[in-house]
């Protein structure tokens, strides 16, 4: 049994909050070195072709330029694919900066003018002239669906789709589109390489994967063994650190050339020259008995990628996971396109094909005449039928029920357009939301140091989600101590090996090699306690000692106990490293996490603005380790989900070729005025089989399943059904 | 950001003497920075004005009020007699930008901010206002956000401000100084239209400064109501916006204006849409046919198709909050 004062489970503070709010934290791009150089990158402006000459001459003469780097005069890198290919990398043949004169998409990063001051950096890079020989090309999806081929791996099928929906009683069928997306952390990407005496590289990046880009930096440049990667603080990322980014390696370049210390950090502007949620446009089909039985199931989705790599997500495996459902086809193809690599997006894959999903089944439960969340009930099932296996766990109906309890779901008319109050009309929406459960491999290390605090690390990261804080809780659990005696290290490529932090398991992957790495340590501690003359805990094994309040303790006899403090006096400091992984007992079963999203809307009909004024969000996550980061992480996905539904959309012109409203001004994401209540819960759920912890990470599940809501609810409201996001108000007039 | 020489004159005819093609004035700095970062605009000198004596607001002898360049967005939107007696003014300032802009910005920069059409902002891309003879990159390209009244083949930019559709409403005057004395110009033709000339988006030459703006005494305190239907709820430029002011008999119209922004490369007005108006009802009838005068000959875009009709509603709703009493 867990003692009361485990601090699991605890809506604890931010461990890192007062070093992150007083500005003692240090960003990639904050750390100052004397002598440091200052890179500003010029970007391409045609989508396809190649660079015939770059007039460096002004930006030279600029006072403080040290150097203008492009593709003639760069370092030696790497030829092949291989030492490109990140942990997160796409197949196919990954982008390579400033390899040669090809142009492959708008925005390309081709020269890098670096200078004494940020300030002479940024002019002379305005100063660069790029002659370009242009070739045609293509960045509209919607244009190339014919030439579109098969997405790399397979999507999972079931039945017999076309007979099943030729027969069947409702046949629902449309077509959704979802736009291109920009991550846009606050903090922008920045890499500052600090040159070490020896020709070694200490590089401060902005990373989700500290030894993803320390591998990458070693196998591009040939520099095995002479690179650290930190990043200990992240300002957001979402994604969009999975990969390393452009300007991680033309800083690299630039210190090896100059053998200085460089930096690059990337403008807002640049923000939009990498990777980025895909365009999809997707079609369901779903034929479905009178009453709503889900009868034959067609999702297919083409997504965009480049020429250069096939980016794939899950777009459609959810279509054949989340209910019941003996027929079902899934198809997914992509079209090539003249752009960079799309990259992973908060909930990859199930942000827009869940969309899609749960707006067409909207329309099925429009179709039948029945209540929309009574259709999800309808056509509940525990066991992933793309897997023919049963969940580990899956309380998705307590979701529903008390979701739907504290919306006030019952009291929701059928029909749409039945709600007003004075020019607005009012809609209720819901959607489901589900994501993936996962574990990765992952180690950590656990040290007792002699002052009695406990130092556990590992080389993981916190890009605000609250990492440092729910494993210092795991921790100082393992260990019995208060959580002011823990400290939790990560963000440095040094420390023992971690997986990239995404896909919402690094509580599920780190906090498991965090719980093992401490339960290795405590029978260190026993075994140092034992050493003591007259121990008390002479031949006792873990099972008959406790961990409390600093003490180890005997079961047996109460009064048998040495604070640890004590006990490192005498042994010296103690450590532990341990590696945990995914379990065989995990392979017999389907694992994710699931929610239940309603939402208000209200639409003012004449002008087409919509206001989201109610989210109830209840999420099934097994067990929370810290309710406060973990509602913290759902709300921000809530909010995402209003801006998905309502305003983001990267802008493409395609005679350019090029995203046209790169900034924050015109790139729409919610402000404080569009958000308005948000109330998110955890239901309980009981997890064995999932990891150590029963614990399944809550990163992505936030968003997923809100926008749709919030477009079903607009379609109560309204009775316009608005199957291309965003839903601006031209589309509702 | 080019580097840029800095003056810092005392007075208003040290600003004058200094200023030329190759110098900018900049007080708020809210617009004109971004733009150098951009490298939209190169200026070889910045002549700050912020220690010139315009920062005050003081009533007229006609009535009116006048209110020095140098008064922020903030203080002039809270100032008590433009909350009293001109507060489609206040409303239009404050639908506009965030509260840490309207801080900064100032009455005279708010006249003068450039258009927010993207490709006036990227370099990489054509634009006759930024480069005159390049191209103009919107009129074929992503254009939701442009002009569907008074564009020409070289420009389909609008102009961003929220405050100058209530300026040109209330039929306030800009008054000027140059070398060669003071002028004040009708507020209706401060700004012009980009005809093949986009570069210019007012009548002000390179050696003038904004001194002033100045309202008059009718300020339509009772009925006038400010719309701007945007895409989020705050901190974004309008899809359309709307000044409406009415003077009401009972419930027949005496005067009425009416301004739109979001539609035009200045805030876009027409005598026949008014004149309609006076006598007749204040209904939806009167209402749609001004709508309709006012955004006769349209010209949409391939992607703002939408905005001639999002207009006239945004009109109509206009003129009936306005003649409903003005919202305080």
């Amino acid at each position: 049994m867990t003692p009361s004062t485990s601090p699991m489970g605890q809506p604890l503070d931010r461990v890192d909050g007062p070093l992150k709010v007083t500005g003692q934290a240090r960003y990639a791009a904050e750390f100052e070195i004397p002598g440091l150089l200052y890179g500003s990158v010029v970007n391409g402006t045609i989508a396809r072709g190649r660079v015939i000459a770059i007039d460096s001459t002004a930006a030279e003469a600029v006072p403080g330029v040290r150097l203008v780097l492009t593709h003639e005069n760069r370092p030696p890198i790497a030829s092949y694919d291989e030492p490109y290919e990140d942990e997160d990398a796409a197949e196919g043949s990954p982008f390579r900066p400033l390899y040669n004169d090809r142009v492959l998409y708008s925005g390309q990063p081709l020269a890098l003018v670096v200078a004494e001051s940020l300030e002479a950096a940024r002019h002379a890079a305005s100063l660069v002239r790029i002659e370009y020989e242009a070739e045609p090309h293509q960045t509209d999806l919607a244009l190339v669906r014919d030439h579109a081929h098969p997405a790399p791996g397979e999507v999972p099928s079931r039945g017999h789709f076309e007979d099943a929906y030729r027969g069947a009683a409702l046949q629902v069928e449309h077509q959704y589109g979802t736009p291109i997306e920009h991550h846009n952390p606050m903090e922008p990407h920045a890499s500052t390489v600090h040159y070490q005496p020896g020709g070694e590289l200490l590089i401060h990046d902005k990373t989700q994967g500290v030894q993803n880009c320390m591998q990458y930096v070693e196998k591009v440049f040939g520099l095995q063994g002479k690179v650290r990667v930190c990043a200990p603080f992240v300002g957001g990322a979402f994604g969009s650190g999975l990969r390393p980014q452009y300007q991680l390696p033309l800083a690299v370049m630039a210190a090896l050339r100059l053998k200085r210390s460089v930096r690059v950090e990337l403008k807002r502007q640049q923000m939009f020259t990498f990777g980025y949620r895909p365009r999809t446009l997707q079609r369901l089909a779903i034929g479905a008995s009178p009453n709503g039985q889900l009868e034959a199931l067609f999702h297919g989705s083409l997504g965009q990628t480049s020429r250069f790599e096939d980016f794939t997500e899950h777009e459609v495996e959810w279509s054949g996971a989340l209910y019941a459902c003996d027929n079902v086809k899934l198809e997914y193809e992509l079209g090539s396109l003249d752009v960079y690599t799309p990259l992973d997006m908060r909930a990859p894959g199930a942000a827009v094909g869940v969309y899609a999903l749960e707006m067409a089944m909207d329309e099925v439960a429009y179709a039948a005449a029945i209540d929309p969340l009574q259709l999800r009930l309808r056509n509940y099932t525990d066991i992933n039928g793309n897997q023919g296996k049963p969940y580990s766990s899956k309380e998705l109906r307590a979701c529903y029920e008390q979701g739907a309890e504290r919306f006030g779901w019952s009291r929701r008319p059928l029909e749409p357009r039945s709600l007003r109050e004075g020019r607005e009309l009012i809609g209720w929406g819901m959607a489901t939301g589900v994501w993936e459960a996962m574990q990765m491999p992952a180690s950590a290390k656990a040290c007792l140091e002699s002052d009695g605090r406990l130092v556990v690390s590992s080389a993981t990261a916190d890009i605000g989600t609250g990492t440092y804080t729910a494993m210092t809780q795991i921790a100082a659990d393992a260990l019995g101590l208060p959580v002011d005696k823990v400290e939790f290290r990560l963000g440095d490529s040094a420390l023992p090996k971690a997986p990239l932090e995404g896909g919402s398991a690094t509580v599920s992957s780190v906090g498991s090699a965090v719980s093992r790495a401490c339960a290795s340590l405590r029978q260190h501690i026993l075994d140092a306690a034992q050493q003591t003359p007259a121990s008390p805990f002479t031949g006792a094994s873990l099972d008959d000692v406790s961990f409390e309040n600093g003490e180890l303790i005997s079961r047996r006899d109460p009064q048998a106990r040495v604070s640890l403090a004590q006990v490192i006096q005498t042994s010296g400091t103690l450590e532990a490293e341990a590696r945990a992984e995914p379990g065989e007992e995990r392979k017999k079963w389907a694992t994710g996490t699931h929610s239940a999203v309603f939402a208000e809307v209200r639409v003012d009909e004449a002008l087409g603005t919509v206001r989201v004024t109610r989210v109830v969000s209840a999420v099934a996550a097994g067990r929370v380790v810290n309710p406060k980061t973990a509602a913290n992480q759902i709300t921000g996905g809530v909010v995402w989900g209003i801006g998905m539904a309502l305003q983001e959309e990267t802008w493409t012109d395609h005679r350019l070729g090029r995203f046209m409203n790169h900034n924050l001004a015109e790139y729409h994401v919610p402000v404080n005025a569009d958000v308005h209540d948000i109330e998110v819960f955890f239901v309980e759920e009981e997890d064995s089989v999932v990891n150590d912890l029963g614990s399944k990470g809550v990163g992505e599940i936030g968003i997923v399943g809100v926008a749709a809501a919030i477009a079903n609810a607009i379609y109560h409201a309204t009775g316009k059904r608005v199957r291309d996001l965003p839903i601006t108000p031209d589309k509702l007039i | 950001m080019n580097p840029f020489d800095y003056a810092c004159p005392s007075s208003v005819d040290e600003a004058v003497a200094l200023a030329g093609p190759d110098s900018r004035f900049i007080a708020g700095g809210t617009n004109i920075l971004d733009l150098m970062k951009e490298n939209v605009l190169r200026p070889g000198r910045l002549i700050d004005i912020t220690r010139l004596p315009l920062g005050e607001i003081a009533s007229t002898l006609e009535g009116g009020l006048r209110i020095g360049a140098l008064v922020s967005n903030s203080d002039l939107a809270w100032h008590p007699e433009v909350q009293h007696r001109y507060p489609l003014l206040a409303q239009a300032i404050l639908s506009g930008a965030s509260a840490q802009l309207r801080n900064m910005a100032t009455t005279g920069g708010n006249l003068l901010q450039r258009t927010r059409c993207w490709y006036f902002y990227d370099t990489g891309t054509p634009c006759n206002k930024r480069e005159p003879g390049s191209g103009c990159g919107a009129r074929d390209g992503v254009n939701r956000m442009h002009a569907i009244l008074g564009a020409s083949d070289a420009c389909v930019a609008v102009h961003p401000s929220d405050m100058c559709v209530a300026l040109a409403a209330l039929e306030a005057r800009v008054q000027v100084k140059g070398p060669h004395g003071e002028r004040s110009i009708l507020f209706e033709d401060f700004h012009r239209l980009p005809g093949d000339q986009p570069e210019r988006d007012n009548v002000l030459a390179d050696d003038e400064l904004i001194t002033a703006v100045e309202l008059p005494a009718e300020g339509f305190a009772n009925h006038s109501a400010y719309l701007k239907v945007r895409e989020r709820a705050s901190y974004a430029f309008a899809l359309v916006s709307v000044a409406a002011a009415l003077d009401l008999d009972g419930n027949t119209i005496r005067r009425a204006r009416l301004a739109l922004g979001g539609v035009a490369h200045k805030p876009w007005r027409r005598e026949k849409a008014e004149a309609l108006l006076v006598g007749r009802r204040a209904e939806d009838g009167a209402f749609a046919q001004a709508a309709e005068a006012l955004l006769e000959g349209s010209q949409p875009l391939t992607y703002n198709a939408f905005k001639p009709e999002l207009a006239r509603r945004a009109i109509i709703r206009a003129l009936t909050d306005a003649a409903g009493g003005t919202a305080r």
